[in-house]
């Protein structure tokens, strides 16, 4: 048995929802240390950077699918779904801590919004992935039917690309972790404009 | 508490410290990295004693002064500040420390100088964060001459009456309480008084963003973000913010240095 196939198997062995379980335990167990003191001295944007660390990994993650399957023959696919809901969800989350906790005034939540580009472009982002969580059930890809459905979800390229941009535009000096994440991004994009190669290495 | 949290008087004379682990455990100090915890996990690989300060440009005396010389001439009181950093967070340090005035009248400032520059010790051994070009190594920082005389700015060698910690810039750290934190170099190695304005480290960085005098001032926010609130460090998950004050609440001591200046073009 190759380790793709081992890969393969194990993945199959786990459903999807398994990842809506951990991702909302998760994002609990990030609240509950800004509460009780381990995320520092400072939670607020600790736990806001944390659930937009998390929201990027896993956008990035979704975006790994279809590469890993077609160029190293794991299939990901039955997790799909899960990794792009629970992505939205931390990127809600991310949202809600910066709306609410951190900035607290609706007009300066809106004046962040319009006047500062690193957020506007993050809001964008954000507001681009509210179609795809809305249809990411079955009956939205009956309704829409697949090709339509398929056409809609490419809008994860963009938002994929806004967020690794925001948070390139967040930090101050010169530094290379956030780089390294729309280098990624960028990688994973561009392999969809590669030419077509099966997945076996013939 | 869990919640809200003490909030700190915002009166003058009335500051209540942040904790001993609020400042020693929160810091920008960018040569140990960048997160804010990373200062207070790495520096302690920094070499502080022996020290030694060099002196030069437009002085009497220029030289190299060890940290015992330039103690042995000062006496050293406590001030309690307000400390604001440029990212919107602030806490109020009980700073041990000395009037940089009396270090400077010691060494004798001649007459053409008219600006402080300031260097952070460069020790790739030392420093994880300087492998990586984040700044310009090393961080460099200035002061108006007048700033620097003024009796608000001091040389801090401590906090809480225990040495400061090397996160918060040991052995010896400028602090100018109505300037955003940056300006507050840390570990000094290097003083010299010049002529002209001299190279500071994120105005080199990025000038739309952060300007030489980085004044801390609401009216004016930085390119990314609001400069019109603050968060105290230290309310929890659910701090509410506070509005900043102008010259950080030090507005009748220092306004005065800058009369008639467009503090807009001047920031």
């Amino acid at each position: 048995m190759t380790v793709t196939s081992t890969i393969n198997k194990a993945v199959r062995r786990v459903p999807g929802w398994v990842l809506y379980i951990v991702g909302a335990a998760y994002a609990g167990w990030l609240f509950f240390l800004g509460l009780t003191g381990g995320l520092g001295v400072e939670p607020i944007e600790a736990l806001e950077h944390a659930y937009g660390d998390v929201a990027l990994k896993l956008i990035i993650a979704g975006l790994a699918v279809t590469p890993l399957r077609q160029w190293v023959g794991i299939n990901l696919i039955s997790w799909r779904r899960a990794l792009g809901v629970t992505a939205f969800f931390f990127v809600l989350a991310h949202f809600l801590v910066w709306a609410v906790l951190d900035v607290q005034r609706l007009s300066a939540i809106w004046a962040d919004i319009l006047e500062r580009p690193y957020v506007t472009i993050g809001m964008a982002g954000f507001l681009t992935l509210i179609p795809l969580a809305v249809t990411s059930n079955n009956w939205s890809v009956r309704k829409l039917g697949p090709i339509r459905w398929r056409k809609l979800h490419k809008l994860v390229y963009p938002a994929a690309v806004l967020g690794a941009l925001h948070y390139v535009w967040l930090v101050k000096g010169l530094q290379f972790e956030p780089l390294i994440y729309l280098a990624i991004t960028i990688l994973l994009l561009a392999t969809r404009f590669w030419p077509q190669r099966r997945r076996a290495t013939a | 508490g869990l919640i809200g949290g003490a909030e700190p008087a915002r009166a003058q004379g009335a500051l209540e410290p942040n904790s001993w682990e609020e400042i020693t455990t929160y810091n920008n100090y960018y040569e140990f990295g960048t997160g804010k915890s990373d200062p207070a996990d790495n520096a302690h690989t920094l070499t502080t004693s022996p020290w030694a300060v060099e002196i030069d440009g437009l002085v009497d005396n220029p030289g190299t002064y060890s940290m015992e010389d330039i103690l042995s001439e000062v006496e050293i009181e406590e001030r309690i500040y307000r400390f604001r950093c440029v990212e919107a967070w602030s806490m109020v340090v009980p700073w041990n420390g000395f009037e940089l005035a009396d270090l400077l009248n010691r060494v004798g400032v001649q007459d053409g100088a008219r600006y402080v520059a300031f260097e952070t010790a460069l020790r790739p051994d030392e420093m994880p964060g300087v492998r990586v070009p984040v700044l310009d190594w090393p961080y460099r920082e200035g002061l108006r001459l007048d700033e620097a005389m003024h009796p608000l700015t001091m040389m801090a060698t401590g906090i809480y009456g225990r040495d400061i910690p090397n996160q918060n810039g040991a052995p010896m750290r400028l602090v100018v309480p109505w300037k955003y934190g940056f300006k507050s170099i840390k570990s000094i190695v290097r003083i010299t008084l010049t002529e002209d304005e001299p190279p500071t480290s994120w105005n080199m960085a990025n000038a739309s963003e952060y300007g030489f005098y980085s004044n801390v001032n609401p009216n004016v926010p930085h390119r990314r973000w609001s400069q019109d609130s603050e968060r105290e460090i230290g309310g929890g998950l659910f701090a509410r913010r506070q509005p900043t004050l102008m010259f950080n609440g030090y507005e009748e001591e220092v306004a005065s240095l800058y009369e008639g200046m467009d503090l807009n073009a001047n920031f």
